[in-house]
């Protein structure tokens, strides 16, 4: 296939990288052609491995010279194509800058270039006691670039916040070269909330080349309970007492019958299979507030129905514990030949009602769905089971997708908790916002980047789009939620 | 509750018109913090006091939406009956402090380093933009990816970016035991060590303030949790310890009747700098530090800079250098304005000349 990049463009991009840091054989580029939502794949025609911050400045001025639209890439474990390659544009991959710049203890701080791993810091501030907090699952691989771009969260963001919690500073480089620093140390920046509109953002605004981010002391005391329940709908109203009840877990994941038996034959982690649904709660800090946390969730646990609770004997234990939750998602990998994974976010009032209702879809689609999810965060994350292989079984997959992001909406809640837009969740975005609301984002994404050229295509669905989706979201009589009680 | 009326068509169509003739206007709230920064270049004010209300409340949620009108007491009384809170304790200055100018302005009170800042805990909004469009980001989940984070844009925008109508706010628990302790100490640099040292550690630690003579901690959490701590800790407990974190959020404390310009500075909080004159108090654990300083806005910059910080003139006449933009930063912050108003209606010149 030839090349749809100018030669003199290309030339110059091995000029300023070095021949070794381009890559355009159609064999290596095929790495750089999805992320972990394998369906939507487009091979890049050049992919750029810059290892220093001149170089990425070089490399922006160059694109925005010749007009040539760039993704940014960090691990590829994004779920949303956020990373799917523009047809007639680069890739620039940021995992060669992986150096960890300093850790400051004093001021418990890690500064980091884009590509280092998520546990790398939390590894390299162990020695001091400290820790990262946002702990996304995928965090061995995924890079701190990619979580600040998808402001991603994890097990524990109930308690301790998503990525926008916990970075301090950035700097970025914007389609014209330019290199802005935003947030500050001191844990404010006068002007605009520029920084946390950055994060999650998508590498649509920029290039995060740098970042400072927030580390905490590792808790002293750790435990987790186990908790049985005989109906999905009592797991969720759990939850909500919880919560209801002033407690703040570390960490409340729910897991239904089908994930728990998928697990427990996975890593025999000794989950009570006949359970149609558990909770993991887990409650950190000093020992003595963990001791009231867990006496006190025991009692609202035990008022909500729970048949069985368990309180981890020791560390080990409370790996096993964690064990299965975090195999869920391969475990079901080894059921079903394919899954996709969701990602709505939903009042947790609402969690008993809406897995019930996708418990319905599930069977009129003919196509099985397991739940694990961020119950604290009413962040649920249904895994739908179909086969590529079989024809049609990825346009249902698509469509029950489609309709419990639609229910998210309806019920109050998010499109997205965690994993983004990017080019999966264009069509529901129409769904989300308004015309005036889409027209709003596209005019931000103009302040940054005139020329649509970063990541283009992603997150901000043209308003013909919307309409050939045939959906667009109208205010229902222009107040939200006309539906809800005034207070 | 009377449910007060809904004031947002008229501020639309107020807005609208505004956006016709090309007419700059100020959008006041309850003015406790008019103060900050310079006053908008305009000749009309918009006052938004009358849209308030709290039009959502659950507790169980974690989530409050209130009119951007709605005043911070009232708020506050309403989360208190449920036991909630805005952790990110806000200062009211006075009683007439609402809940639009908190995000608009940003400010956070001295639990901001242990539990967040009021953007951290801004959830969603609906605004009027300068074209008088009404719009609604964000929403009342915790967890909320779908589209740009426009909610959290808002806070520290002063209102450039759009009249807030409604703002979503994630609440917290009160904590079960509240306990303030001190210690004298004489020197700035023991005090910064200290207050490292215990934030380094996993201590129940909610505030943590050195007003130049005493160090003050407040720890908050389950009653067993506070005692240890408090046991390990030592100092003095101080039982008024409540009006003392009052007066410093409000800034009533005897610290902010200075005649000189009082600064904020937020810098790493570790930092040792004492070549700026004046008096000191050290919040958020070092990491935020008031100053009330006679010497020129130029050189307090500066020095602030080279210690990786930043300086603003939180009160007195120190207006024309208050506040200080990198070339590039002040660039963006001028396009992202024009992306909501491009007219420059709504606040203008309410950072500087031409922002
Ligand atoms: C098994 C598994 C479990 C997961 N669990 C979680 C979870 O618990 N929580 C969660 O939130 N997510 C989770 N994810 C999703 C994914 O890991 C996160 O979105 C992660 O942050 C992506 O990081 P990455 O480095 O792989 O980014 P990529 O996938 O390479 O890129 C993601 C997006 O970021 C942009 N980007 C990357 N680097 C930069 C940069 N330096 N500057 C600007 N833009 C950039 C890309 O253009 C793209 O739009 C999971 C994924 C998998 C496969």
């Amino acid at each position: 296939m030839p090349s749809l990049l100018n030669k003199y463009f290309v030339e110059q991009c091995k000029t300023l990288l070095g021949k070794d840091n381009i890559i355009t054989d159609p064999e290596a580029l095929r790495v750089y052609e999805c992320d972990a939502l394998v369906a939507l794949r487009s091979l890049p025609q050049l992919v750029a491995l810059p290892e220093t911050l001149e170089q990425v400045q070089a490399l922006l001025r160059l694109c925005y010279r010749y007009k040539v639209p760039v993704v940014a890439r960090g691990a590829g474990t994004g779920l949303a194509g956020g990373v799917l390659p523009a047809p007639d544009g680069i890739v620039i991959g940021l995992s060669r800058m992986q150096q960890i710049l300093a850790i400051d203890p004093l001021n418990r701080t890690a500064r980091v270039q884009p590509g280092v791993r998520n546990l790398a810091i939390s590894e390299a501030a162990k020695a001091y006691g400290l820790y990262y907090a946002p702990d996304p699952s995928s965090q061995i691989a995924c890079t701190i670039g990619g979580n600040i771009a998808e402001n991603s969260g994890g097990v524990h963001c109930l308690k301790y916040g998503l990525t926008v919690h916990n970075v301090l500073e950035i700097n970025m480089v914007t389609v014209e070269g330019e290199l802005l620093t935003l947030g500050g140390s001191g844990l404010a920046a006068p002007g605009y909330g520029l920084l946390a509109l950055a994060i999650g953002s998508e590498g649509l605004l920029g290039i995060v080349v740098e970042a400072t981010v927030r580390l905490l002391p590792c808790p002293p005391c750790t435990q987790v309970l186990l908790v049985a329940f005989d109906s999905v709908e009592q797991a969720g109203n759990a939850v909500a007492a919880i919560v209801a009840g002033g407690l703040i877990p570390a960490g409340l994941e729910l897991m239904d019958n089908a994930a728990i038996r998928v697990t427990e034959a996975f890593v025999h982690a000794n989950y009570p299979v006949e359970a149609e649904a558990i909770l993991l709660c887990e409650f950190d800090g000093l020992f003595e507030q963990v001791e009231t946390d867990i006496v006190m969730a025991q009692s609202i646990l035990t008022a909500s129905g729970a048949s069985e609770i368990r309180i981890a004997r020791d560390t080990n234990e409370r790996k096993l514990f964690w064990a299965g939750r975090k195999a869920a998602f391969p475990a079901v990998g080894r059921i079903s030949a394919d899954y996709y994974c969701m990602d709505g976010t939903i009042p947790r009032k609402h969690l008993a009602e809406v897995l019930r209702r996708i418990s319905e879809f599930s069977r009129e689609l003919d196509l099985q769905v397991v739940n694990v999810f961020h119950a604290g965060d009413g962040n649920l994350h249904p895994l739908i089971l179909y086969d590529a292989g079989k024809p049609g079984d990825y346009d249902k997959a698509e469509k029950l997708g489609g309709q419990i992001l639609e229910l998210c909406v309806q019920v109050g809640g998010t499109i997205t908790g965690e994993h983004g837009v990017g080019m999966e969740k264009l069509n529901y975005m129409c769904v989300q916002f308004s015309a005036a609301e889409l027209g709003q984002f596209e005019r931000l994404k103009t302040a940054f980047d005139a020329n649509n050229l970063l990541n283009p295509g992603k997150v901000i669905p043209s308003l013909h789009r919307c309409a050939e989706f045939g959906r667009m979201h109208v205010h229902g009589g222009r107040m939200s939620h006309p539906d809800l009680e005034r207070f | 509750m009377i449910i007060d009326q809904d004031l947002s068509l008229n501020l639309q169509s107020r807005v609208e018109r505004a956006f016709q003739d090309r007419t700059p206007i100020t959008i006041s709230g309850g003015g406790s913090k008019a103060f900050f920064g310079l006053p908008a270049a305009a000749d009309e004010t918009l006052d938004v006091t009358g849209h308030r209300g709290i039009v959502y409340y659950e507790p169980s949620e974690l989530v409050v939406t209130a009119r951007a009108g709605t005043l911070l007491k009232t708020l506050d009384k309403v989360l208190e009956e449920q036991g909630q809170m805005l952790a990110f304790e806000p200062p009211c200055f006075n009683d007439q402090a609402t809940v639009g100018g908190t995000v608009a302005c940003g400010f956070s009170g001295p639990r901001r380093p242990f539990t967040g800042s009021v953007s951290d805990f801004v959830l969603g909004c609906s605004i009027i933009n300068g074209k008088s469009e009404y719009l609604r980001f964000g929403g009342r989940v915790m967890k909320n990816v779908a589209g740009f984070d426009v909610a959290r844009l808002m806070t520290g925008a002063l209102g450039q970016l759009g009249v807030l109508l409604e703002v979503s706010l994630r609440v917290m628990p009160i904590p079960e035991t509240e306990m303030t302790l001190c210690y004298r100490v004489s020197q700035v640099s023991r005090a910064l060590e200290m207050m490292q040292h215990w934030q380094g550690q996993s201590w129940p630690i909610s505030a943590l303030v050195y007003d130049g003579t005493i160090l003050h901690v407040r720890l908050s959490g389950a009653e067993a949790a506070i005692k240890k701590a408090a046991h390990q800790l030592g100092g003095d407990l101080d039982l008024d310890g409540r009006l003392f974190w009052a007066g410093l959020r409000d800034h009533r404390l005897d610290f902010f009747k200075t005649s000189e310009n009082l600064w904020r500075i937020n810098i790493p909080p570790a930092t040792q700098m004492s070549k700026i004159s004046g008096q000191y108090l050290l919040d958020w654990g070092g990491a935020q530090r008031w100053l009330s300083s006679p010497e020129p806005a130029a050189r307090i910059h500066q020095i602030v800079r080279e210690h990786n910080g930043h300086a603003v003139c939180f009160r007195g006449a120190e207006k024309n250098d208050w506040i200080r933009f990198d070339p590039g930063l002040l660039n963006l912050h001028k396009k992202v304005r024009y992306a909501f108003d491009p007219c420059s209606i709504l606040n203008p010149h309410r950072f500087t000349t031409g922002l």
